[in-house]
């Protein structure tokens, strides 16, 4: 009869810690990155991203397709795929790790979380820690962040003749509206 | 082991077994649903500039760019020290190209050979996809050129008879990061040519790649054939041309060597006397600087 009580009392320990899977999800999520410098500004957007949140277990996962970035300018978008991201070889970028924070999915608010986890872009992997918001809005989760980015972390080598029109850490906004589907 | 140890064992490993489940990686979802979702990408960078070297290339101007090109040939190696091997003289075309759309784009340009001026349509028909559903890229090209060069002893030439045609099929495929190819099919019309054993209408076909061996550097080359029997009266010959590609922002440089001095169509595919074996060979380069004149609207505002 203890061992019952036991396993009881084990399974009532464990249950909170385990939360059930909760997943919220978008194919049209926007991630965008920005470089200002004295000679030239760069844009680069795409709505286009695959984004997860598991609301129960508070991970978070992003994968977007390098080719959707649209630059203002089609031949830095073709130099960003050809020369620098290399989207032949590597398309993706993605990003996959989990938050902290509270999120009550029953009350709709905005909510501070710290999103920790890996950034693989053009084969290399960084671990990276971002402040963001999740918004709990009618049934929906938006998330938004905004963080720097150095090109040279991720293996992407820039020449010397056009690196002072890029700066050295872009700034990259993400906002994604994830939904039970 | 009594029913309870048992039963507490069990209710554990369900514990463990459904703690595992939770952790199947988000990503793995995310990347089947891309996969899922794939859709049609075209193959960007066939070639890095609009010319191969004297011909032109499936790539166009985006919508609202505009390319500024400067293809200038000194004069022939084999002209003597005298000349300095072809450097005191040259010969220059300036262009302006267009892109009316991402598809069409139209081009002006005026060169010294001759003094010729000329205008060209370049239409993309198919686009190579990256998967293997259309293995090629195909643009159609028609150039009218017209020659405003004064002839004093034959008086009798308006612009209609100075006035020439091409059509030209584009057909090229980028068969992997570094190689590229193209075949172009040509289609020359003259309204005035010297004999009458000459053809008006003259068929020549342009065979020209690049190889990509840095990110930002190709060596190209091009071969155009005109078959004989069709220009008799004066010497031609199939240009041959070699080149060497340096891509800067929005700057591509060409260094170009070739037995042709005239960079138009209807010049050099069914004109060029010269010949590589005799050292009429002319060194030059094609620069061409992009401009955007057209700001996109941003997705989504800041």
């Amino acid at each position: 009869m203890k061992f019952i009580i036991a396993a009881v009392v084990c399974v009532a320990l464990i249950r909170p810690a385990t939360a059930y899977s909760q997943l919220y999800a978008t194919r049209n999520g926007f991630v965008g990155f920005y470089s200002k410098t004295a000679m030239e500004d760069i844009k680069a957007e795409n709505n286009q991203a695959y984004a997860i949140i598991d609301a129960g277990k508070k991970n978070i996962a992003f994968a977007v397709l390098l080719k959707g970035f649209v630059f203002p300018k089609e031949l830095m978008q073709e130099h960003f795929n050809e020369n620098y991201v290399e989207s032949d070889k590597y398309p993706k970028a993605s990003f996959s790790g989990a938050y902290t924070g509270d999120v009550p999915l029953d009350k709709d608010g905005v909510y501070k979380v710290v999103v920790k986890g890996n950034l693989t872009l053009h084969n290399t992997t960084k671990a990276v820690e971002v402040p963001g918001t999740i918004e709990v809005k009618a049934g929906h989760l938006l998330g938004v962040a905004e963080f720097k980015v150095k090109p040279e972390d991720f293996n992407i080598s820039i020449p010397g003749v056009v690196r002072d029109k890029i700066d050295k850490e872009m700034t990259v906004k993400v906002n994604i509206d994830c939904s039970t589907k | 082991m009594t029913k309870g140890k048992i039963f507490f064992v069990f209710i554990c490993i369900i514990s463990a077994t459904s703690l595992r489940a939770q952790d199947k990686d988000l990503l793995n979802m995310l990347n089947d649903s891309m996969s899922a979702h794939k859709s049609k990408t075209y193959v960007t960078g066939t070639f890095k500039a609009e010319y191969i070297i004297n011909t032109q290339t499936v790539e166009s101007p985006a919508a609202g760019n505009l390319n500024f090109v400067i293809q200038h040939r000194f004069g022939q190696l084999n002209s003597g020290s005298y000349n300095f091997f072809g450097l005191d003289n040259a010969t220059l075309r300036l262009g302006l190209d267009y892109g009316i759309t991402n598809d069409l784009d139209i081009g002006i340009g005026r060169s010294s050979y001759l003094k010729t001026f000329d205008m060209y349509l370049k239409y993309k028909l198919l686009k190579q996809t990256e998967s293997s559903s259309m293995p090629v890229s195909i643009s159609v090209l028609g150039t009218v050129t017209d020659f405003t060069e004064e002839e004093p002893t034959e008086t009798y030439l308006n612009t209609k008879y100075r006035t020439a045609y091409s059509a030209q099929l584009l057909i090229a495929r980028k068969f992997s990061r570094t190689l590229s190819l193209q075949v172009t099919p040509t289609y020359l019309h003259y309204n005035l040519v010297p004999t009458v054993n000459d053809k008006n209408d003259v068929f020549a076909v342009g065979l020209g790649g690049r190889y990509k061996f840095t990110n930002r550097m190709s060596i190209d080359a091009e071969y155009d054939i005109v078959p004989t029997g069709q220009v008799v009266s004066t010497p031609v010959h199939n240009s041959l041309s070699l080149g060497w590609d340096i891509e800067t922002g929005g700057h591509v440089f060409q260094l170009v060597f070739s037995n042709s001095q005239s960079m138009l169509p209807t010049q050099f595919l069914a004109q060029t006397p010269g010949t590589w074996g005799k050292g009429d060979i002319y060194f030059g380069f094609n620069i061409s600087r992009n401009f955007n004149l057209k700001k996109k609207q941003s997705l989504k505002p800041q």
